[in-house]
């Protein structure tokens, strides 16, 4: 295919950041 | 904004505020890279110029093409736009709790390594050991300033830890008992040069230690060239056996064998293979960051070998993985699918806000990397963090918080990269170390390639 996309977090959406994330 | 780049056969196209990549054909490339600046009818003129030669490429084709471009646009994965700025800026406000600390219970170490940050341990003060009243309140004071969080990460660092080793057993110790009482649970982890790993040490450290990191440089006169003893003798022959045998006694799980490559080795895949080779799986190669002056500093000359080590560690990764003994490269662990939410991504490690450095007297520090210079004394275990001002500043200290950051398409892969490094080389936490950006960009572009290829995706030509 001319195109071909990965299957990725969308990052717009996860702006919709529980903190738990070690200093994922 | 995108970025578009070409690798081990593969035209890649990432969408940087999205996070979406693409691998596409040569045509598409092209469509692309014209798509925002050029009318519709003349990217199909310049295409039809292009491709003449090539029966596939033809008016309907490129307008295809286009509507391609245009779908995946209006679906949000190409060509974004950039709706996290005014997030960025409320992360003053935000509330953190304290999840991790670094304790320097020695102040000093059994080897002379050159290029150490932190003065062969001393960090440009006196040899001092940690006591254990000392670390002990260091983690009532990560108990007490952690909120709701249950997992707490301790790690044990120096100079070298093993020097006060007693002390870290004892302090594992109360951390087990207070976990029980307050409900949290600490993740124990030692940062160590390996000389003085004995049974007992292995013993302890796998029942107790999440993760050990293990120094070691790569090849003998590598690793023997600025890793080397108080006696002037090289530490390869007396670290690797005992390396080896700790590895083997974890069941090869919860460590990382971690080395740093300098002007000396800039071809540092071998090194990085020599690794491989000596049965280590989970591996990190760091560049040194020192002052220019240094003879083992990296220069501007051996960049353009660093970016071709990177691209052969890359492509012989995935060569290695298929035939059935891959390694893991710590900067090549790439999570697309599910990997950090945005607010990570902008936020960062957390220096200064969600971890902080203990030194043997017990001041707080924002990171290991700032310990002994007063200007980021935070306060103390005791009193806590004084320097709330400080603390507020590495709370800003983002990926939206460096000018020079603004076009830069990795931005939120480094989310403004190490404060430290960028204090070191240009006196401003808000600095931008720019030697160190572009060895991270080259190192995104072959974890992004890297995830391409075992998503079997088709190469582009």
């Amino acid at each position: 295919n001319r195109i071909q996309t990965l299957d990725t977090r969308d990052l717009a959406q996860s702006a919709q950041g529980c903190g738990e994330c070690q200093t994922q | 904004m995108i970025h578009q780049y070409k690798l081990n056969g593969y035209n890649i196209v990432l969408d940087v505020y999205s996070g979406s990549v693409h691998v596409v054909d040569p045509l598409a490339y092209d469509v692309i890279a014209l798509y925002e600046t050029t009318p519709a009818d003349e990217i199909v003129r310049q295409m039809l110029e292009k491709y003449a030669g090539q029966p596939d490429v033809n008016e309907a084709e490129v307008r295809e093409v286009l509507d391609s471009v245009e779908q995946l646009k209006a679906a949000g994965k190409l060509f974004a736009p950039d709706q996290y700025e005014n997030m960025a800026f409320d992360f003053k406000n935000r509330s953190t709790v304290i999840k991790a600390l670094c304790l320097h219970v020695a102040h000093t170490c059994n080897l002379t390594c050159s290029y150490c940050f932190a003065s062969q341990g001393k960090y440009q003060g006196e040899r001092a050991l940690m006591s254990f009243e000392v670390g002990k309140q260091a983690l009532d004071f990560l108990i007490a300033h952690s909120g709701s969080r249950r997992n707490l990460e301790v790690d044990f660092f120096g100079g070298e830890p093993l020097m006060n080793w007693d002390v870290v057993k004892r302090l594992v110790a109360y951390g087990r008992e207070q976990e029980k009482i307050h409900n949290k649970k600490f993740r124990f982890t030692l940062t160590t040069n390996g000389v003085l790993l004995d049974d007992e040490v292995i013993e302890f450290a796998n029942r107790e230690m999440h993760n050990v990191v293990l120094s070691l440089d790569g090849r003998k006169e590598i690793h023997d060239r600025l890793r080397r003893t108080v006696n002037d003798k090289g530490s390869y022959d007396i670290i690797v056996p005992k390396f080896q045998k700790l590895v083997e006694s974890r069941g090869g799980q919860g460590y990382y064998v971690r080395g740093t490559f300098t002007h000396a080795n800039v071809d540092f895949t071998n090194d990085i293979f020599h690794m491989a080779d000596l049965g280590f799986t989970e591996l990190s190669m760091e560049p040194v960051v020192c002052s220019p002056d240094e003879p083992y500093a990296l220069t501007e000359e051996d960049l353009p070998k660093l970016f071709e080590q990177y691209e052969i560690l890359a492509t012989e990764m995935i060569r290695r993985k298929k035939a059935g003994h891959g390694f893991t490269f710590y900067h090549y662990m790439l999570d697309l699918k599910s990997g950090p939410c945005i607010y990570k991504r902008i936020s960062g490690c957390g220096s200064g806000t969600e971890y902080l450095a203990v030194t043997p007297w017990g001041e707080l520090y924002p990171c290991h990397q700032f310990v002994g210079d007063e200007k980021y004394s935070m306060g103390d275990v005791w009193r806590g963090v004084t320097n709330t001002a400080l603390r507020d500043e590495f709370k800003m200290c983002n990926a939206y918080a460096r000018p020079d950051c603004k076009d830069c398409w990795a931005r939120l892969y480094c989310s403004g990269g190490c404060a430290a490094n960028a204090y070191h080389a240009t006196g401003s936490i808000r600095g931008v170390y720019d030697y160190g950006c572009q060895l991270f960009r080259k190192r995104i572009e072959c974890a992004i390639m890297i995830q391409v290829a075992e998503a079997g995706m088709s190469k582009s030509e």
